[in-house]
């Protein structure tokens, strides 16, 4: 039997200085042990991020307060530690990795220097030993040429770099528990793969305990040991990864796996004869930096990208970030002008209209972002974005109103939802909101950037199918931008992978993900985490496939 | 690094000739005849004769233009109307209580605000915050000679700790310098000080609310380090900002605080100069203060550099 690193014994978190407050977390019990994951999982605002800040000690302080239960680790308890007790505990027995290595790493300060700093605390080591010991460490999570990226600041480093700097700066001291909080969301891919590998390794090499929080079921299956189902604040079961992924026993985490986008593509459509409602020819995109004496810099975002559309269809641009899918789809709605090559909507050349000449094909083509936070204005009712539009384009106001609810029903919101603000809806439902004012304009094309990589998966699941049901309904053709090869998977006829401005490989969804032929695209589907298994059907993917 | 301070100082140079153009025909695009406007209303003809022989007036525009700039860079800021001294001596005369008001306020506010506010930001929302707050805005409201004849009753008149006014020179020892100068740099502080406390509390809730405050935490850090070593300086670049643009507050604070503790500075000189109409000392003033404008805007980009790493010119 191993031991117990950390011990949660029925935690209380309340709202609030005192203990009448509303409970964030409510009676949460977990036990991780010795050399083991224990993968925390949940949709957002589930409490997962705040049962690890609690264990930290980093909780706002009058904001959100430990009122009940326990934190034992290694047997200490946690929550009547005094402040100074918990500093001496960060780091030496305790660490914590984030979500954002952009944002998590003092960006004014080298990052060896930052490391550096908890040698400082924690050690009475001289400068010599502990440089030795920071560069034994960087070289242990596979940083290259680490005497360089000691001296680096955050921003020369990419984001996996920077991930690593985060995993050694918490694994310097060899704590007991390791607590990782996102850290590969932000992440493209293929970079997700080799930290998740990174921590795996270390974990075995080093015996620590990992709570690894995850909102990614794919994640998930990659790391986890065993599984705790997190909702409302609430526990809603734990077991080992087989359980949970084989035999859920609670109707809540069935419902989370089922939404999962299974990686295998779904049923190709028949090809159709319908007409080409857009067309990129060869579109290219150069940014030029100007300095006022230096000289020009200049990055090529989008190469020669030869793309074709026809009414009713669903074509997919998949790439890593910076891959140059967003600046492809930008030039395309004409938010940006492409430098070279030619963009046709409905048979009509539009690369070259000036503003006043492009605006009576505008309406032709909409786009819908992805962060539903920001891209409604926080101060107009919803009515009021939505009827904006046809507004512009001449159409009375009260007719404009009367289809502004015309089309919250179609995005199945609530008619009387027209008077209402963004902030009194949900992520899930403001993006229904985004869809229905880019289809008051009766568009051929719509363009969807990333458009549901900000939702959890079940609210996911259910935008995939709006939007699918509405390119049955309208005869719409959807341009559909996305990092997620398993959205890729389920929503795209054809998809193009982009790599460097470029596409690398093109094709039907069914062909291109199943039996890629380019190695970039093999490297992209071998990296999607849980590729091995097809949650929505509780079974491991070799089965499934036969 | 020095190639960006090249270019910085390089870019200047435009931006002072600009000035120096403005400043040469502020006098020649005065309706009138110059010489007039300079000898005053109760010159002779052979007066005004000699002024404009003097001043090359006779010559072409742009002539005068260059001959101006040339004696301008040799240091010849011309002669004074009312005194008959040379501009440059009169200003060298003058300077020294300038300065060490102008350094000491910024001095004292920068030991006074910065902590001020980052003890608000860290303290946010409870007493010491709301002080901190209301003390800003009675810095801000108070007009700065009710706060110079304030101090002079208490600490002068009442308490007889210094002496109600006057200037002595540093070279004259340390202890009759500060004696007068407290009060005057005291008086000066106070709107500054509201101003950079403000600021910095501003800058540190922003920053203390970062990713990186927070990894900082989780390393163990002591809440003092935190604040200094990882926030503060991340907060730095807005405050510096302020602390620069505050030198438009400090001149004309100067001006005002000269006259209150009857100092000997180029405030009054300034003001003087501007009621006699002594045309050379107030050229002579503008192209000063512009060039003090640019050097402490070149020093706030360099110093923005020095504090950023990300900032690359």
């Amino acid at each position: 039997m191993t031991d117990i690193v950390l011990d949660i014994e029925n935690l209380v978190v309340s709202l609030g200085k005192k203990s009448g407050g509303p409970r964030i977390i409510d009676g949460v019990s977990l036990q991780v042990r010795d050399g083991e994951t224990l993968c925390v999982v949940g949709e957002s605002g589930s409490g997962k991020s705040v049962t690890s800040l609690t264990v930290m000690g980093l909780l706002q302080k009058g904001a959100l307060t430990p009122t009940g239960g326990s934190v034992k680790l290694v047997g200490e308890e946690l929550l009547a530690a005094s402040d100074r007790r918990l500093r001496e505990l960060r780091a030496t027995r305790m660490a914590m990795i984030f979500q954002e290595p952009m944002t998590a790493l003092n960006p004014v300060v080298p990052v060896g220097r930052q490391i550096d700093e908890v040698l400082r605390v924690h050690t009475s080591l001289d400068a010599r030993a502990r440089r030795q010991k920071i560069l034994a460490m960087m070289e242990h999570v596979r940083l290259p040429d680490v005497e360089r990226i000691f001296a680096s600041y955050p921003h020369r480093l990419s984001g996996g770099q920077r991930q690593r700097i985060m995993i050694a700066m918490a694994l310097v001291l060899e704590p007991k528990l390791l607590i990782a909080d996102e850290p590969t969301t932000a992440l493209d891919v293929t970079t997700q793969k080799q930290i998740l590998t990174l921590i795996r390794d270390l974990q075995r090499d080093h015996g620590t305990a990992v709570l690894f929080i995850t909102h990614d079921m794919g994640v998930v299956a990659e790391i986890a040991d065993r599984v705790a189902v997190m909702r409302y604040g609430k526990l809603v079961e734990t077991g080992t990864l087989e359980t949970i992924l084989r035999t859920p026993n609670m109707e809540y985490t069935r419902n989370l796996l089922s939404s999962v986008p299974s990686l295998v593509p779904r049923p190709p459509r028949a090809e159709t004869n319908e007409p080409v409602v857009l067309e990129a020819n060869e579109l290219g995109k150069v940014y030029r930096e100007r300095s006022f004496f230096g000289k020009t810099r200049e990055v090529a975002a989008a190469k020669e990208v030869t793309l074709t559309l026809r009414k009713g269809r669903t074509l997919g641009i998949v790439g890593e970030s910076g891959s140059g899918k967003s600046t492809v789809a930008r030039c395309i709605v004409r938010l940006i002008d492409p430098t070279s090559g030619g963009v046709r909507l409905a048979g009509r050349e539009i690369s070259d209209l000036s503003r006043r000449l492009l605006q009576p094909h505008r309406k032709k083509i909409q786009i819908i972002f992805q962060d539903p936070y920001r891209s409604l204005n926080p101060r107009v009712a919803i009515g009021e974005t939505i009827a904006e539009g046809p507004i512009n384009y001449g159409m009375p106001r009260a007719e404009a109103l009367a289809r502004a609810r015309e089309l919250l029903e179609l995005v199945d919101l609530p008619a009387d939802a027209v008077s209402r603000y963004p902030h009194q809806f949900s992520g899930g439902q403001r993006q229904r909101i985004a869809i229905a004012r880019a289809l008051a304009l009766d568009p051929d094309v719509l363009v969807a950037d990333e458009a549901v990589s900000a939702l959890d998966v079940s609210v996911q699941a259910q935008v995939l199918e709006l939007l699918d049901e509405i390119q049955k309904r309208l005869g719409i053709a959807l341009l559909f931008i996305t990092h997620d090869l398993r959205v890729a998977a389920q929503i795209c006829d054809d998809v193009a992978v982009m790599q460097h401005g470029r596409i690398v490989e093109q094709g039907p969804a069914a062909e291109v993900l199943t039996h890629p032929q380019q190695a970039y695209t093999k490297a992209l589907l071998d990296a999607a985490p849980g590729r091995g298994w097809d949650f929505a059907n509780f079974r491991a993917v070799e089965v499934a496939a036969e | 690094m020095l190639g960006y301070l090249l270019r910085r100082i390089l870019a200047a140079i435009p931006v002072m000739g600009v000035v120096a153009l403005f400043v040469f025909l502020l006098l020649r695009l005065t309706p009138g005849d110059p010489a007039a406007i300079l000898a005053g209303d109760n010159a002779t003809p052979e007066q005004l004769e000699r002024i404009r022989t003097s001043l090359g007036l006779n010559e072409p525009l742009y002539t005068q233009f260059f001959t101006w700039i040339g004696k301008l860079l040799q240091g010849d800021l011309g002669t004074s109307l009312i005194s008959n001294v040379p501009v440059l001596t009169l200003i060298g005369r003058r300077i020294e209580p300038s300065i060490s008001i102008a350094l000491s306020t910024i001095i004292l506010a920068i030991l006074v605000a910065v902590p001020l506010g980052v003890i608000a930001a860290w303290k946010h929302g409870t007493w010491i915050d709301r002080f901190v707050m209301g003390l800003s805005v009675i810095g801000f409201s108070v007009p700065v000679f009710v706060i110079g004849y304030l101090l002079i009753q208490i600490f002068a008149i009442e308490l007889r700790w210094v002496p109600v006014q006057g200037f002595r020179s540093i070279t004259a020892g340390f202890g009759p310098f500060f004696e007068r100068i407290i009060l005057p740099t005291c008086t000066l502080s106070f709107i500054y000080v509201a101003l950079i406390a403000r600021m910095t509390r501003a800058a540190m809730l922003d920053v203390l609310g970062e990713d990186y405050v927070r990894t900082a935490r989780a390393k163990g850090i002591s809440e003092t380090g935190v604040l200094l070593r990882h926030a503060l300086r991340n907060a730095a670049v807005p405050v510096i900002t302020v602390i620069g643009t505050g030198f438009a507050l400090l001149i004309s604070g100067v001006v005002v605080t000269e006259s209150v503790f009857n100092l000997p500075g180029i405030g009054r000189l300034t003001v003087d100069a501007v009621l006699a109409r002594d045309y050379p000392v107030i050229q002579a003033m503008i192209l000063l203060t512009s060039l003090v404008y640019v050097t402490v805007n070149l020093l706030i980009d360099v110093a923005y550099t020095l504090l950023d790493p990300r900032i690359r010119y």
